[in-house]
């Protein structure tokens, strides 16, 4: 699909006709894309009362900062958001468990080792539906449903995140780790002060992957947790949709509060996230 | 390194990771299995004595419930629609970026990978409101054109396209990226030599293109198609399975029956049935790839 090697200026002409056809149909498409966005964000900031007219407005008439007040005063966001940040802090641990165990396959030859690395592989074949109920059944002979460790341990680490650090830390010479060792360096010591600093590039990807999949957490919190306490955003939004079905600039607010951290951080480091996937994604 | 080492070393790096895989994936598949042959419920988490064996019963009994058959066919409508949707969307996507080249085309990567990253709940509000009847932004723009009101999810079938619509819009992003990847590393020297042919874009895009991405198309069908038989927020949030049970899918029903109902072994039946099913029809698609290519 290459434009650059045509010669006949026909053709070239007609190459930048279509690009120019093709630009326009996608910005259209473009616009369709964000225009939830633009409507979750615009209704965030109107009145509930201006949210029952007809026709609805598309600017806020009288833009107010009352609907983010309330998810405070009249729900427990604070407490959701609170929940939701521990949550992230501990996708960190997880993402230095896979790293740890990546580096244990990748860099080491051990009796069983190939064998359990098909068995973590296998774990990403297994269905979410399948596992949750056991999981709540595991979880509750180990007096952990309804605590936040419950909420935290079944999504802490995973098979895919392993195997990317495998994929990566393969590529860390032998003799680097062979130098360090003549130093005198344990093994745990040349992990942390050789292996982690070079793995900057997929620990990056990982660690903004892994703060969208904490701040995102949705069925871990739903089922484990049945103490408003222990709710996170997710599950306190789907709450506040059942609570106040009819507050629709509310639950704008709520949602525009849930999406907006994660948009921004999107598009800071979408460069790192999008080749991700063209470095391990397809190869 | 070279050599099996003796220190245990490894197993110190594998062990956290893996002890939790192991407590949080593999055990639960066996607990599943087994309690699917039980009528495991409130009464038997409270004491394990009022657990009895039921041999098949809660497959039998599964298989006969008129709403898991609903779930199944709304599941495959899923599937149907939705595969084919997301795939050719997010080729065309893909290609035309791609085609573009430049940085206002790549701009559009994240304009439509947005909504992957996006939280579900908070979207799936987002797209209820959208999808109102009265205050909702859609319907309003519709009556703007002239065009008459849709009922959204109120309709049986049309509550299904609409949860497949933004189901759609939320799974397109990531696939284009994954097809963006691809066509970057489709060899240059193809296009040029097809062009010293005479051959137009067009036909450029059928005979080199399509081929190139053959195994990214595979890819992005079968996890594509995982998706949509997993498919459970966005019914949960939106529509809680109605109207009429008409958007309750597989996932949806598992759930309902073991965490609203309590029905642990009848779901747990009901989840592997559906294992089964992805199980079976990966295996199918593999074999179709075999036999339509030589890769």
């Amino acid at each position: 699909m290459s434009a650059h090697a045509k010669s006949g200026s026909g053709a070239a002409k007609n190459d930048l006709a279509l690009k120019w056809a093709l630009g326009v149909l996608l910005t259209i498409g473009g616009i369709l894309v964000i225009l939830p966005f633009i409507w979750m964000i615009l209704s965030a900031f109107k009145s509930e009362s201006e949210m029952q007219n007809i026709p609805p407005t598309f600017l806020p008439v009288d833009a107010t900062f009352d609907n983010f007040k309330h998810l405070f005063t009249e729900m427990n966001f604070g407490v959701y958001l609170k929940n939701t940040l521990i949550i992230v802090v501990f996708s960190f641990v997880g993402l230095f468990l896979n790293a740890m165990a990546g580096f244990g396959f990748a860099k080491y030859k051990f009796k069983g080792g190939s064998a359990l690395f098909y068995l973590v592989l296998a774990t990403m074949m297994i269905p979410g539906q399948v596992t949750m109920i056991p999981i709540y059944l595991i979880l509750n002979e180990m007096h952990l449903t309804n605590t936040m460790t419950g909420i935290i341990l079944p999504g802490l680490v995973g098979a895919f995140g392993i195997f990317l650090f495998r994929q990566f830390m393969q590529t860390i010479p032998d003799e680097l780790l062979e130098a360090t060792r003549l130093d005198g360096a344990s093994e745990f010591r040349t992990f942390m002060q050789i292996v982690l600093p070079i793995s900057k590039p997929i620990l990056a990807v990982q660690g903004i992957l892994a703060f969208i999949a904490g701040w995102n957490s949705f069925i871990w919190p739903l089922i484990i947790a049945n103490d408003e306490k222990l709710y996170t955003l997710s599950v306190g939004l789907t709450l506040l949709k059942g609570q106040y079905g009819g507050n629709f600039a509310l639950q704008m607010a709520g949602s525009t509060f849930m999406v907006i951290p994660i948009i921004v951080i999107f598009i800071i480091f979408q460069r790192h996230i999008i080749e991700n996937f063209s470095i391990s994604g397809m190869k | 390194m070279k050599g099996y080492s003796q220190s245990k070393a490894p197993y110190f790096f594998i062990a956290p990771a893996l002890i939790l895989l192991i407590l949080f994936s593999l055990l639960p598949i066996v607990v599943a299995l087994v309690i699917s042959f039980t009528n495991m419920d409130l009464a038997g988490l409270a004491d394990w004595s009022n657990i009895s064996f039921v041999g098949i019963d809660n497959y039998v009994d599964v298989l006969a419930d008129p709403v898991f058959g609903k779930s199944i066919l709304n599941t495959l409508f899923y599937v149907v629609i939705g595969v084919p949707l997301i795939l050719i969307g997010s080729l065309l996507i893909a290609i035309i970026v791609n085609f573009g080249g430049n940085r206002v085309f790549n701009a559009f990567r994240v304009v439509y990978y947005m909504p992957s990253v996006t939280n579900v709940v908070a979207v799936a509000v987002v797209w209820t409101l959208l999808y109102n009847p009265i205050f909702g932004l859609l319907n309003y723009l519709l009556d703007a054109v002239h065009l008459p009101a849709v009922p959204w999810l109120q309709d049986p079938i049309m509550a299904k396209i609409s949860l497949i619509i933004m189901g759609a819009w939320r799974g397109m992003g990531l696939n284009m990226i994954i097809f963006i990847a691809a066509l970057q590393g489709i060899p240059k020297s193809y296009y040029e030599a097809a062009q010293l042919d005479g051959a137009g874009n067009f036909r450029q895009l059928l005979y080199i293109t399509i081929p190139m991405l053959r195994f990214a198309i595979f890819f992005v069908s079968i996890t594509t198609m995982i998706g949509w038989l997993q498919f459970f927020e966005e019914p949960f949030i939106m529509t809680d399975g109605g109207p009429l049970d008409s958007t309750t899918s597989v996932a949806l029903f598992i759930y309902h029956n073991g965490f609203q109902l309590s029905n642990f072994g009848y779901s747990a039946a009901g989840s592997f049935i559906l294992f089964f099913a992805i199980i079976l029809i990966t295996f199918l698609q593999f074999k179709l790839q075999g036999k339509d290519t030589d890769l």
